[in-house]
C-alpha cells in the first residue's frame, strides 16, 4: 500500500495563546510545537500499522516553512519512510489542500489520510477539499479502518450514530479517536529519521480565499461564584433567574 | 446575499442544527432551503417560520444517508438554479464532509465553523480549540459558510414555505461508499454535540455504578451526559461521551462538571460553553478558574440536592 498522511504543525495544547503584529499573527514565543494530535495519533499511527502488516510505504506531507522540520523528523522517527514539505506558510485551508492535491496527482497513493481537524485552525475541511480536487471518495470522522485488498472497511462516529461503510481505494479518509493508539518513537527510529529523505517543493497555489483578518481573545471569566454545599439547591435558582440557562 | 441553505434530515426529521443554520441564513438574506432524502409529513413546512419561502426537496431514499459527493452535486446544481451566491451548512459531521467539496467544485471561499453573523466585512470563528477567535475576511465572490452547532438561536419570524420537488440525476459514481450498517448510539437522547445542557462526570465519581446521580440530574434537566477521558478509557462510560481535546468538542449553554479536575485537555472540548458549573471536593481544582458557578463539596451529597431543586422548579413550571 502506498499511503500519504497529511500532518500539520500545531501548538501544544498547554500553550499560552497570544498574538502579535496588531493581533494578526500567532505569537510563537515560548510555544512548543507538536504534530497535530489527530494527524499523529490516529492517521499516522494507523498508516504505520497498515504498512507493518501489509507492506508498502508511508509518506508524510506538510505545508509549512523550515520550522516544520522538527515535526517532520518526529513523523519519520515514528516510522514514516519519507516526507514532503511544501514550502509555504499557509493562510487558509484551501492553500493547504490545493498544494497537497497538486503533489498527490504526481503519485498514485492508495489512501490519503488526514486528522479530523487541526487544534489551531479547527477547520476540519482539508480532507474534503482534497477528495474533491482529486475526484476521490471521502470518508470523514473515521474511528476504525481495516483493509482487505482494495476494499476498506471503516467505522465512522458521528452525532449519536456509528456508521460502518465500505469504500474502494484510492480514497481520502479523515481520522479521529479510536483508529489507533499513540506511539512514542524509539531510539532506532530517532536515529533512522535523521537520514530519511525530506523533499522540499515550492507551492503551486498561493491564492488566499478566506484568510484571517485579525485574532481576538475571549473575555476573561469575571470570577466563579461560589456556593456552599449546604445551599446547593440555590444553584438552581441562580441558573434559572440570573444566568437564565434552565 | 442570495442564499442556499442545506437543511439536513435525520430519520425524516430536521436536525436541531438545521433549524439553526436555516434561521441564520434567513437573517443574512433571501434564502432557499434544500432538503435531501425522505422527510416526515409536515416537517419541511416548519422552515417557513424562519423566513424561508421555498424548500427544494430531493426526495430520493437512496440519499437518506449523507454522501458528500452526491450531496455536493445537488447543492451546486440547486445553487445555480436559484442564482445563489452563498451556500450555508451546519458545521456538524455532515456539513464538514460536504462543505469542503462544495467550496472546491463551486470555486468559492470557505468559512468553516463560524459562530456569529458577519460584522464589518469579516466573520468570526473559534480557533486554538476555543482559546481564541479569528475574524475571517469576507470576500466578494461565492461563499460557503458552515455554522457551528449551538452558536445561533433560531428566531421565529413567521411565514410559510412552499415545498418543491427537485430532481437531480445522481449516478452510482456519486456515492462515495456503501453503507453496511448504522448503529444508533444515542439511546433515544439528543446527540451530545447538539445538547443545550450537558451534565458530565469525571474520575471523582469513583466507578460506573455511581453514574445514577449524573443521569438523574441530566434526566431532570433534559440534558445529555458526557465524561472526561479517563472515564471513557477505563470503560466506565461509552467513548462517544468523551469530551475534550481527544474526544469531541461541545458548546452547550450550560455545562455541569462533576468530579472533573479541569485539565487543559478537558477544557479544550468544553471552554466554549456559555455557563460552566463545577462541583468538586477539592477547592484547588483548576476547573474553578474556568467556571461561572462552583460548589466545593462531595458530589454524592451535593448532586441529589440539585436534582431535587430542579425537579421542584420544573414542577412549578
Ligand atoms: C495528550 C492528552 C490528551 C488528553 N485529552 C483529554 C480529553 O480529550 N478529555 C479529557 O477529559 N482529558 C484529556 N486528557 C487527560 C487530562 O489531562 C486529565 O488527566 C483528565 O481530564 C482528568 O480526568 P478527571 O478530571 O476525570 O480525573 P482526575 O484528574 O482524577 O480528577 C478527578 C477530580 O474529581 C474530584 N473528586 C474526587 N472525589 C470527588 C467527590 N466525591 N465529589 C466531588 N469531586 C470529587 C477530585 O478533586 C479531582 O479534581 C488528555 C491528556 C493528554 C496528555
Amino acid at each position: 500500500m502506498k499511503l500519504l498522511v497529511c500532518i500539520s504543525k500545531a501548538p501544544d495544547t498547554t500553550s499560552k495563546i497570544a498574538f502579535t503584529d496588531g493581533n494578526t499573527k500567532f505569537s510563537e514565543a515560548g510555544v512548543q510545537f507538536i504534530i497535530n494530535p489527530y494527524d499523529e495519533w490516529y492517521a499516522l499511527v494507523r498508516a504505520l500499522e497498515l504498512k507493518e502488516t501489509l507492506g508498502g510505504t508511508v509518506t508524510v506531507i506538510n505545508a509549512g516553512k523550515a520550522d516544520s522540520e522538527q515535526i517532520i523528523r518526529k513523523a519519520l522517527a515514528l516510522g514514516a519512510d519519507d516526507a514532503v514539505r511544501i514550502d509555504l506558510d499557509p493562510a487558509d485551508a484551501y492553500q493547504v489542500a490545493a498544494n497537497i492535491a497538486a503533489y498527490a496527482k504526481t503519485e498514485q497513493f492508495d489512501i490519503i489520510l488526514t486528522g479530523k481537524e487541526t487544534i489551531d485552525y479547527n477547520g476540519g475541511v482539508v480532507g474534503g477539499m482534497l477528495a474533491e480536487m482529486l475526484d476521490l471518495p471521502y470518508v470523514s470522522m473515521s474511528s476504525k479502518l481495516d483493509v482487505d485488498g482494495t476494499t476498506i472497511k471503516i467505522e465512522r462516529e458521528m452525532e449519536g450514530v456509528k456508521e460502518t461503510v465500505q469504500v474502494k481505494t484510492p480514497c481520502v479518509i479523515s481520522a479521529q479517536k479510536g483508529m489507533a493508539e499513540a506511539r512514542i518513537p524509539n531510539m532506532r527510529g530517532i536515529l533512522a529519521s535523521k537520514t530519511k529523505p525530506v523533499k522540499v517543493i515550492n507551492p503551486d497555489v498561493t491564492v488566499v480565499k478566506a484568510g484571517v483578518k485579525v485574532f481576538a481573545l475571549p473575555a476573561e471569566k469575571t470570577g466563579c461564584k461560589m456556593i456552599s454545599p449546604d445551599d446547593a439547591a440555590q444553584l438552581v435558582g441562580m441558573l434559572h433567574n440570573d444566568a437564565k440557562v434552565i | 446575499m442570495t442564499n442556499l441553505v442545506f437543511a439536513e434530515l435525520s430519520n425524516g426529521k430536521l436536525r436541531k442544527t438545521s433549524h439553526e443554520v436555516v434561521a441564520y441564513s434567513c437573517k443574512l438574506g433571501p434564502t432557499t432551503a434544500v432538503a435531501i432524502g425522505q422527510a416526515d409529513a409536515g416537517e419541511l413546512e416548519k422552515l417557513g417560520a424562519y423566513g424561508v419561502t421555498k424548500v427544494l426537496h430531493v426526495n430520493d431514499q437512496r440519499l437518506n444517508n449523507v454522501f458528500s459527493k452526491a450531496y455536493t452535486k445537488i447543492l451546486v446544481e440547486a445553487a445555480a438554479m436559484v442564482g445563489a451566491d452563498t451556500i450555508l451548512l451546519s458545521h456538524n459531521s455532515a456539513g464538514k464532509s460536504i462543505a469542503p467539496r462544495v467550496a472546491v467544485r463551486w470555486n468559492a471561499s470557505l468559512y468553516p465553523g463560524v459562530n456569529s453573523l458577519p460584522e464589518n466585512g469579516s466573520i468570526r470563528k473559534a480557533v486554538f480549540s476555543g482559546k481564541a477567535f479569528a475574524d475571517l475576511t469576507l470576500g466578494e465572490g461565492l461563499k460557503v459558510i458552515t455554522l457551528n452547532p449551538n452558536s445561533y438561536k433560531p428566531e421565529i419570524t413567521g411565514g410559510s414555505a412552499t415545498i418543491e420537488a427537485l430532481t437531480i440525476n445522481v449516478a452510482d459514481a456519486d456515492f462515495d461508499y456503501t453503507v453496511l450498517s448504522i448503529e444508533d448510539e444515542s439511546g433515544g437522547h439528543i446527540p451530545l454535540p447538539e445538547a443545550e445542557i450537558v451534565v458530565s462526570g469525571g474520575r471523582g465519581l469513583k466507578g460506573p455504578e455511581n453514574w445514577g446521580i449524573i443521569e438523574d440530574l441530566a434526566g431532570a434537566l433534559g440534558a445529555a451526559t458526557a465524561c472526561s477521558r479517563p472515564v471513557a478509557d477505563i470503560g466506565w462510560r461509552p467513548h462517544h461521551e468523551h469530551v475534550g481535546q481527544t474526544g469531541i468538542t461541545i458548546k452547550p449553554t450550560l455545562y455541569i462538571a462533576v468530579g472533573i479536575s479541569g485539565a487543559i485537555q478537558h477544557l479544550a472540548g468544553v471552554n466554549q460553553s456559555k455557563v460552566i458549573v463545577v462541583i468538586n471536593k477539592d477547592p484547588e481544582a483548576p476547573f474553578f478558574k474556568a467556571a461561572d458557578y462552583g460548589i466545593v463539596g462531595d458530589a454524592f451529597e451535593v448532586l441529589p440536592k440539585i436534582t431535587e431543586a430542579v425537579k421542584k422548579l420544573k414542577s412549578e413550571g
